[in-house]
């Protein structure tokens, strides 16, 4: 969802995660399912390059990519927000003492007109989570910003050996709108 | 070996430990993901190989790792080591490498029907919830109860020579790990990326 000036390419957001992967050999996407992320799972699923699937639960999607990462692959896993405060034991234990860069994009639920109580009670520990940890997060809220973000900051990942997040925001993605 | 009518009440105890340095003695370039306590500890203490990988934390993701590693290196095999608790844990698990069946994937289970490391403490299977029935019930139909040593040896030699996944339970003893693994993680890591040739800078 544009929120501003357009710049001169118009992708949609998905596009740009899929090529961002791409131009940085990111080839596995490990997911647990969410409404928003649906156009981003479809087109990894339709393209060839990419390695994906989903996993039961967001713990094992992180020792998935964790494993892989070790071997030589690298991955993502992606998520909604309730799925990330199930991750603070495994993400403290594996990506972040291990130094194994497991990235790691969800989808922001529980503000800007969320409908769900649990939704957005939860949204709180998010971002406390990942700094208590020091983890590299980013919020998108802006479509002409987010392949600068997203490619640099996957570099920075690796080269570091850091994992790192990044929240989608509902200024980014439309989010889930309650019908009223 | 799926026919075998051997279950967790009929096959032999066995020891963990010995268990595992029978597998070390096999070994040539087969990535090892050791599960939480005991399960690494063992690993270690059976002696250190640079394909192995000694997970500290992260109950339940011993088989999620060993996954990863056999998608990203498909010629090589993968075995990841996991206790009856750490299983049930994160029992969905089975039903992920079922839907991806990665032919060179060997996972082993070490059942005491007990969370050891917390004080004992009885896990579902000592009730009778069946690790291999579950297995099978998820998909992996090569998924055996080995009755004892060199029912192990034998399962582990096909497994790692025949396509899988596989999954093969044995019975083990209360005895608890031998020794300690060395808990660095960072190194942990370097040394079982350049083990699989993932990482190759000098240092």
């Amino acid at each position: 969802m544009a929120t501003s000036a357009e710049p001169a390419e118009s992708q949609a957001w998905h596009t740009i995660v899929c090529d961002t992967l791409k131009r940085n050999s990111v080839p596995l996407v490990v997911y647990v399912p969410d409404n928003v992320l649906k156009p981003l799972i479809k087109a990894v699923h339709e393209d060839s390059y990419f390695t994906t699937f989903a996993a039961t639960r967001e713990e094992e999607a992180v020792g998935i990519v964790a494993g892989a990462c070790m071997a030589g692959m690298r991955g993502i896993v992606l998520m909604q927000t309730s799925g990330f405060a199930t991750l603070a034991n495994v993400v403290a234990s594996l990506p972040v003492a291990f130094q194994i860069p497991v990235l790691m994009m969800i989808s922001e639920r529980g503000i800007f007109g969320e409908f769900n109580l649990g939704q957005a009670m939860v949204n709180r520990t998010m971002r406390p989570v990942l700094d208590s940890l020091a983890m590299v997060n980013h919020t998108i809220t802006r479509i002409d910003e987010f392949e600068f973000i997203l490619d640099r900051s996957i570099k920075q990942a690796f080269a570091t050996r850091a994992p790192a997040a990044f929240i989608l925001s509902p200024l980014l993605t439309g989010g889930k709108v309650f019908k009223a | 070996m799926s026919t075998q009518p051997i279950g967790p009440g009929n096959a032999q105890v066995m020891n963990r430990f010995a268990l595992t340095k029978r597998m070390v003695a096999t070994l040539k370039d087969e990535a090892v993901i050791g599960g939480i306590g005991n399960t690494n500890f063992d690993l270690w203490s059976a002696g250190h190989r640079p394909e192995n990988f000694y997970m500290l934390g992260s109950m339940g993701l011993a088989i999620p790792i060993g996954l990863g590693v056999a998608l990203a290196q498909p010629k090589r095999r993968c075995i990841a080591l996991e206790g009856d608790g750490s299983l049930l844990m994160q029992v969905g698990c089975l039903a992920t490498v079922a839907m991806l069946k990665p032919k060179n994937l060997v996972i082993v289970v070490f059942d005491n029907q007990s969370y050891q490391i917390t004080g004992s403490q009885p896990t579902a299977t000592a009730s009778g919830a069946d690790l291999v029935t579950m297995a099978r019930g998820a998909g992996l139909a090569q998924s055996a109860w080995a009755s004892d040593e060199d029912m192990f040896d034998e399962m582990m030699a096909r497994a790692l020579k025949e396509d899988g996944p596989w999954l093969i339970a044995v019975r083990i003893d209360d005895k608890p790990g031998v020794g300690a693994t060395e808990r660095d993680p960072v190194i942990i890591t370097d040394r079982f990326m350049r083990g699989l040739g993932a990482k190759t800078s000098s240092i």
